[in-house]
């Protein structure tokens, strides 16, 4: 139902403590990247935008980050509305430029290299990008190395694009420069930090 | 002092600094070694008492961690203990003086002497946070060394001072390579402490408030000090164990005895030497000794 | 046996007692109330204000008598406070134009609309202690000009109208202006930014600058086109309104500068502008604010860059004051284990040096026999 209501319910309840779990859970899971961590995701976002997704966005966003959403995403008015009640931040019509972009459809979203990816000088100055993907597991699986990572570790995502293995060591050739991106899927994220490098296997 | 508290928010910062620190933090983890700017705040201390890992600590800070502070090793050190107070006021949490039971650890010039483990945070205390300042004072030159990865003036420097010693001569705040790209500084720490941040387990995050930047070590990440092959990279060594718990192979802290020329060696890091004489290790000039 | 130093919660403690103690002095003379600082000491107050960034005379008051009268120290607890404040917006650009004027003199004209006002100015008192006012002598009340106050001409505009002065600049009314509290320091940094961190710069920092500037390092030939002192409207533009409203008053002093300028590859020849503004009746500050202005638009006017005062980093990472005496001081906190570093590397080439000069010595001797 579009209403005022559902704007503004289904925020933190607690926004201090809330946030700050929220964000030690995606500090944890960029420093040991693509495992996943379990989210305190006490957020009740509209559909189809997910829980996971949500809180991070409430925890990260707001009126000093412009966001983007994908079109699975921006069709929903009232998940619109509820990101900018609870966020503050302003929704930007192209993806080009944003802090954070929300993608509701990852196997379909615009490629890596289309979203800001910082300077060689100032590398920050890149998108972190929140995926939802429905389901950590299961997937073709992806082995990475690098920061964070003691030897190596196995993520097994579904429903990301084809191409990822070639656009993420495209991402990571342009390093420092590059993307980050949060995976979530219900109460749990997983985060693949530009560092991290997927590793050829062999068969 | 005390009812003043309750008018500030749960650590202090207002949120809204705290998400900008909080995405700075991240930024720092994803480009290890890379100084992110950020909008550092006043502070209700004053610059160069730590207002660079306060922020950190204040952003990353929950109910549930346990916070242990040290300074030069030490956890009774003056500025260790009003750290701590603030921290105790102002978000309530509870304090250690373990490194074992510690969740996020703040430090100004040490690392502690234990290994760290998985999961645990050290918040390094920066004065300045850019390795080539010295040699290069403009930021503007500084950070384009960084885009290109020029760092061929720190190898200049470091190779005079072997052809004017015969070796190295900087001690503390001795430069790192993190993962093969950034040159980093490792906050004034005694060289001694560098082997440390090399594949540590915990995540090391370093916050500069007054030059307003905020860089990181993931866990598990390559830090390797700069040196030469013909001038290998080597720590401080102490000739004696420390004089309260006997530990070898750790930091010593030189104490003056008397006007006579006495010294004494003891542990830099508290927590250490007194856990070690808690377990009945000895040293020359502890009581036991002694008696 | 040796017991290490502990206690330093109890330490601490005490020197805040007794800190507290000597802040109070004597208890059987009277403790200075706030409004005694406010009306008594009040260029103080203005300085805290100014380089405080925050617009409140009673806070800058309290913590002057907080700081026992060291203005940098209570300059940091109104800095530590105001960050504290949340941030609702900005307010338009004060028209110190339509200043009701208290103070406005100009060294460039002899006589000009609205005339030379002195106002209260230490200008041409003689400084000659007066021990009357170890008591509290009788003060007249000052003498104003008669009449209706009306806003004044700007100097600057009188040579605006020949075209012989650089125009004032023009504000984007859609660009948002930067904001030093918001944005981590990034070089180059624009006018606007530059102002900002030099309107709460110290003073005394930017009047050795400036100083420098009138002594050829950077010399810009400077004139006083106009000093005004006197209350501004700060208005905020209301969105829901659609127009600007007033939300209170503040006391200023501005400095514009002028300065003869030959021109250049980049610019014709014309008078160009040093500004400086601040809170309060600061007159020293906005002048040497005024003259560091103008040296750091070098580049812009395609000056060469000889000195200090021109060069951005060098002025804007140094003018804070509350960054400049934290660095400093903290050199007085422990580094006893840098310290032991540096202890052993000395020793380790004392050694090295004797054993050198010993095998010198050896050998001539050894030559010589």
């Amino acid at each position: 139902m579009l209403n005022e209501a559902t704007a503004l319910e289904g925020g933190f309840s607690d926004p201090v403590l809330n946030a700050q779990s929220v964000f030690r859970a995606v500090m944890d899971a960029m420093a040991k990247p693509a495992t996943v961590v379990e989210v305190d995701a006490v957020v009740t976002p509209p559909a189809p935008l997910g829980r996971a997704a949500g809180a991070v966005a409430c925890a990260l966003i707001d009126a000093d980050t412009p966001f983007w959403l994908d079109a699975s995403l921006a069709e929903h008015a009232a998940l619109r509305a509820w990101l900018a009640f609870h966020t503050g931040a302003r929704e930007m019509a192209t993806c080009s430029d944003v802090a954070f972009a929300l993608v509701g459809a990852p196997a379909t979203m615009p490629p890596l290299d289309r979203f800001a990816q910082g300077t060689q000088e100032y590398p920050d100055r890149s998108a972190t990008l929140i995926l939802q993907v429905p389901s950590l597991e299961g997937g073709a699986p992806l082995t990475f190395e690098g920061p964070g990572i003691r030897d190596r570790v196995v993520l097994a995502p579904r429903g990301l694009p084809r191409d990822l293995a070639f656009q993420w060591k495209a991402n990571r050739k342009r390093f420092p420069r590059g993307v980050d991106l949060i995976l979530t899927t219900g109460d749990a994220i997983a985060c693949l930090p530009r560092s991290v490098r997927l590793v050829e296997m062999e068969g | 002092m005390n009812a003043q508290a309750s008018n500030y928010n749960f650590a202090y910062l207002d949120e809204q600094t705290k998400r900008m620190i909080r995405r700075a933090i991240l930024k720092a983890i994803a480009v290890p070694g890379y100084q992110v700017p950020f909008a550092s705040r006043e502070m209700p201390m004053p610059y160069g008492w730590g207002t660079g890992g306060v922020q950190v600590t204040a952003s990353i800070l929950g109910p549930d961690d346990v916070l242990k502070v040290i300074d030069q090793g030490a956890d009774d050190t003056t500025n260790a203990v009003s750290i701590r107070k603030f921290f105790q006021r102002v978000a309530g949490v509870e304090t250690t003086t373990s490194t074992e039971e510690a969740t996020i650890i703040q430090t100004r010039h040490r690392i502690p002497e234990a290994p760290l483990q998985e999961g645990q945070v050290l918040v390094y205390q920066v004065p300045i946070p850019e390795p080539l300042r010295f040699l290069e004072p403009r930021e503007t030159e500084t950070r384009k060394m960084h885009a290109l990865e020029e760092y061929g003036l720190m190898h200049v420097k470091l190779y005079e001072d072997i052809a004017r010693n015969g070796h190295i001569a900087t001690t503390y705040a001795y430069p790192v390579k993190v993962e093969g790209r950034y040159v980093m500084d490792p906050s004034p720490t005694p060289k001694f402490d560098n082997p440390k941040m090399h594949m540590s387990p915990a995540l090391q995050l370093f916050g500069a408030g007054r030059e307003k930047r905020i860089y990181a070590v993931p866990p598990h990440t390559e830090v390797v000090s700069l040196d030469f092959e013909d001038h290998p990279f080597e720590v401080q060594r102490f000739d004696k164990p420390c004089a309260l718990c006997g530990a070898e192979q750790v930091y010593l802290d030189e104490v003056v005895l008397d006007d006579r020329g006495g010294r004494m060696f003891v542990c830099s890091d508290t927590h250490h030497c007194e856990s070690r004489q808690a377990a009945g290790h000895r040293g020359e000039m502890s009581g036991e000794a002694l008696s | 046996m040796y017991v290490a130093v502990k206690g330093g919660e109890a330490a601490i403690d005490n020197a805040h007692r007794l800190l507290a103690d000597r802040r109070r002095g004597d208890r059987s003379v009277p403790a200075l109330t706030l409004d005694q600082i406010t009306e008594q000491l009040s260029i103080g107050v203005d300085r805290v204000m100014s380089e405080g960034s925050l617009y409140d005379r009673r806070l800058a008051a309290l913590a002057i008598k907080q700081a026992r009268g060291d203005l940098i120290e209570a300059i940091f607890l109104v800095r530590a406070y105001r960050t504290t404040l949340p941030r609702f917006g900005h307010s338009e650009p004060v028209d110190t134009g339509a200043m009701l004027v208290e103070r406005r003199v100009s060294a460039c004209y002899k006589d000009l609309p609205g005339g030379q006002l002195l106002g209260p100015t230490f200008d041409y008192t003689h400084r000659l202690l007066d021990e009357e006012l170890e008591g509290d002598p009788l003060v007249e009340t000052g003498a104003l000009r008669g009449g209706d106050q009306e806003p004044v001409m700007r100097v600057a505009d009188i040579l605006g109208q020949e075209g012989l002065i650089e125009d004032d600049g023009f504000i984007d009314p859609a660009a948002e202006p930067g904001d030093i509290n918001q944005t981590p320091t990034e070089f180059p940094m624009s006018r606007a930014m530059r102002l900002q961190s030099l309107s709460r710069g110290d003073e005394g920092f930017l009047l050795a600058l400036g100083y420098s500037t009138q002594r050829g390092y950077a010399r810009s030939h400077p004139f006083v086109g106009e000093v005004r002192i006197g209350e501004v409207d700060v208005e905020v533009f209301m969105p829901e309104l659609g127009f600007a409203v007033p939300v209170g008053r503040v006391q200023v002093t501005e400095c514009q500068m002028v300065n003869q300028f030959k021109g250049s590859a980049k610019a014709p020849p014309q008078f160009t502008r040093g500004y400086g503004l601040v809170f309060g009746q600061s007159e020293r500050k906005a002048m040497a604010m005024s003259l560091c202005d103008r040296a750091l638009r070098a580049e812009e006017l395609g000056e060469d860059l000889v000195a200090a005062p021109q060069d951005q980093e060098f002025v804007l990472s140094h003018c804070d004051n509350v960054q400049a005496t934290g660095f400093v001081e903290h050199l007085k906190l422990p580094h006893y284990v840098d310290f032991q570093a540096e202890l052993g590397l000395v020793r380790t080439m004392r050694s090295e040096y004797e054993q050198r000069t010993g095998e010198a010595v050896l050998e001539t001797r050894e030559a010589a026999e």
